[in-house]
């Protein structure tokens, strides 16, 4: 990356969106820096300022320039620096990769929200919506290693951040992903061998913690 | 060998004539196979097993989905004229978070402003979709960079995602009696309205205003037993949320 080049990414720790993020940057070997931001507490004037209109995180501002929205940021992020490239290379494969991108953000932090602020009969029919999207996905992979094939591609970036909100599903729901949807537990563990998911993933634990006070705030608890 | 391009869909649907509208500007002959949104046809749940709705593009026997995505493909796969998507990723990047924002935030507006059961509860959905249109007003500004369309001298992605709504807005102008987009609060948006309902790839997409109308009053008078069969369809959500 030349050096005048300057990356700042807003973010917030345990946001499984920064971390989808933190993925594709890495995929690129692109260096940047990160502002913390207190999303609970009070947001920078540079986060309202960047993202006036949904004042959330991730927001990357390349050279003073910010991107909001997590997929937008990485479709953002392939174009710029387009080797190696994220996307397929053929127009099929995009559109391929664009339905599944969108179905996992219309469908999957929902459906996991759902699991941990309800209770009893709700929190049952929950956990089966979230297994249920799982498996679909698992039908979207195939045989294959990736979503994106051989390789690990954009639709894995879109949906591995997202997988570190897993554990806290799981202990909530009561049921363990590697028994419903063995496949995509596997898939999981793969990404979790490459560096850049490796290295910026969140430890479950934490947002575990992290979920269990959500929950208190929400009332659920 | 010429390919074989085939639109699943509904003529009055605006996510429908979205396609049709990259099409045409892509000059790209297709089939258009009429789905009826009340009743699923094999074809369509075989093409779009996940989702099940229309528009679906068949592209050399390949199906592809979700009407965006579909205008994406079609800017990617054809590439003679101009481009849909800005060239500039950072300008492709602002295109597609107000395409989202009008999907997801804006036009749902409409569906509460049809289901408000107080007065006030409409006004207020009202103020929200007008202020709407004031960021909306903003964007175009913006985009624009003072040419005639969101996408510049062309119309694009982002005149598509808004402009499809248009014809079901001027409907719903004469159903309620309000006037969404005028020369004084959304100057840049009421002169681009009238520049993308007269270009030569729109206008003959969106049926007219009356017939609009008239599908409405239809559908109207069916509306909750539609609500009740089919709970999943798009569309005849969109119809039933049209007041």
């Amino acid at each position: 990356m030349p050096t005048n080049e300057e990356l700042l990414l807003l973010d917030l720790w345990v946001s499984p969106f920064s971390t989808r993020v933190k993925i594709a940057l890495a995929e690129k070997g692109l260096s940047y820096k990160t502002q913390e931001e207190d999303v609970l507490g009070g947001k920078s004037d540079l986060l309202l300022k960047s993202n006036p209109l949904y004042a959330k995180v991730p927001v990357l501002l390349h050279n003073g320039k910010p991107v909001v929205e997590s997929t937008n940021i990485v479709y953002y992020i392939d174009e710029t620096w387009p080797s190696p490239q994220l996307l397929p290379a053929c127009s099929y494969g995009k559109s391929t990769a664009r339905f599944w991108a969108d179905f996992i953000d219309k469908k999957v932090f929902d459906a996991g929200r759902n699991i941990w602020q309800s209770k009893g009969e709700e929190l049952e029919a929950a956990k089966n919506e979230f297994i249920d999207i799982l498996k679909k996905l698992e039908g979207a992979m195939g045989d294959k290693d990736y979503f994106g094939g051989d390789k690990f591609g954009f639709v894995d970036v879109i949906l591995i951040g997202l997988t570190t909100w897993f554990y806290a599903y799981e202990k909530y729901g009561g049921f363990k992903i590697e028994k419903e949807c063995p496949k995509f537990a596997a898939w999981v563990n793969r990404c979790k061998e490459r560096d850049s998911v490796a290295k910026n993933y969140i430890d479950p634990e934490r947002t575990h913690e992290f979920v269990g006070l959500l929950r208190k705030m929400h009332g659920v608890e | 060998m010429a390919s074989c391009v085939q639109l699943l869909g509904a003529s009055a649907s605006p996510f429908v004539n979205r396609v049709q509208m990259a099409l045409n500007l892509k000059s790209v002959e297709y089939e258009f196979i009429e789905e009826n949104p009340n009743d699923r046809s094999e074809r369509l749940l075989k093409a779009n097993p996940v989702i099940k709705k229309i528009p679906v593009l068949i592209h050399d026997g390949k199906p592809i989905c979700e009407s965006l995505i579909i205008v994406e493909y079609i800017d990617d796969a054809w590439n003679n004229g101009p481009s849909i998507l800005p060239s500039d990723p950072h300008d492709r990047a602002l295109a597609r978070f107000w395409a989202a924002y009008i999907d997801d935030k804006w036009f749902p507006l409409y569906k509460k402003l049809r289901e408000a059961s107080t007065e006030e509860g409409r006004k207020e959905i009202l103020d929200s979709i007008f202020e709407g249109l004031v960021l909306l007003e903003a964007a175009f500004v913006k985009c624009s960079k003072g040419k005639p369309f969101f996408g510049g001298d062309n119309v694009g992605y982002l005149d598509i995602a808004l402009g499809c709504y248009m014809g079901w807005m001027k409907a719903t102008e004469i159903l309620i009696g309000v006037k969404w987009l005028d020369e004084i609060n959304n100057p840049g948006l009421a002169e681009w309205a009238e520049r993308f309902y007269s270009h030569s790839a729109i206008k003959d997409v969106m049926p007219e205003t009356s017939k609009l109308v008239e599908i409405y009053k239809m559908y109207q008078a069916r509306r909750n037993q539609l609500l009740v069969d089919n709970p999943q369809d798009g569309f005849c959500c969109f119809l039933a949320c049209m007041f």
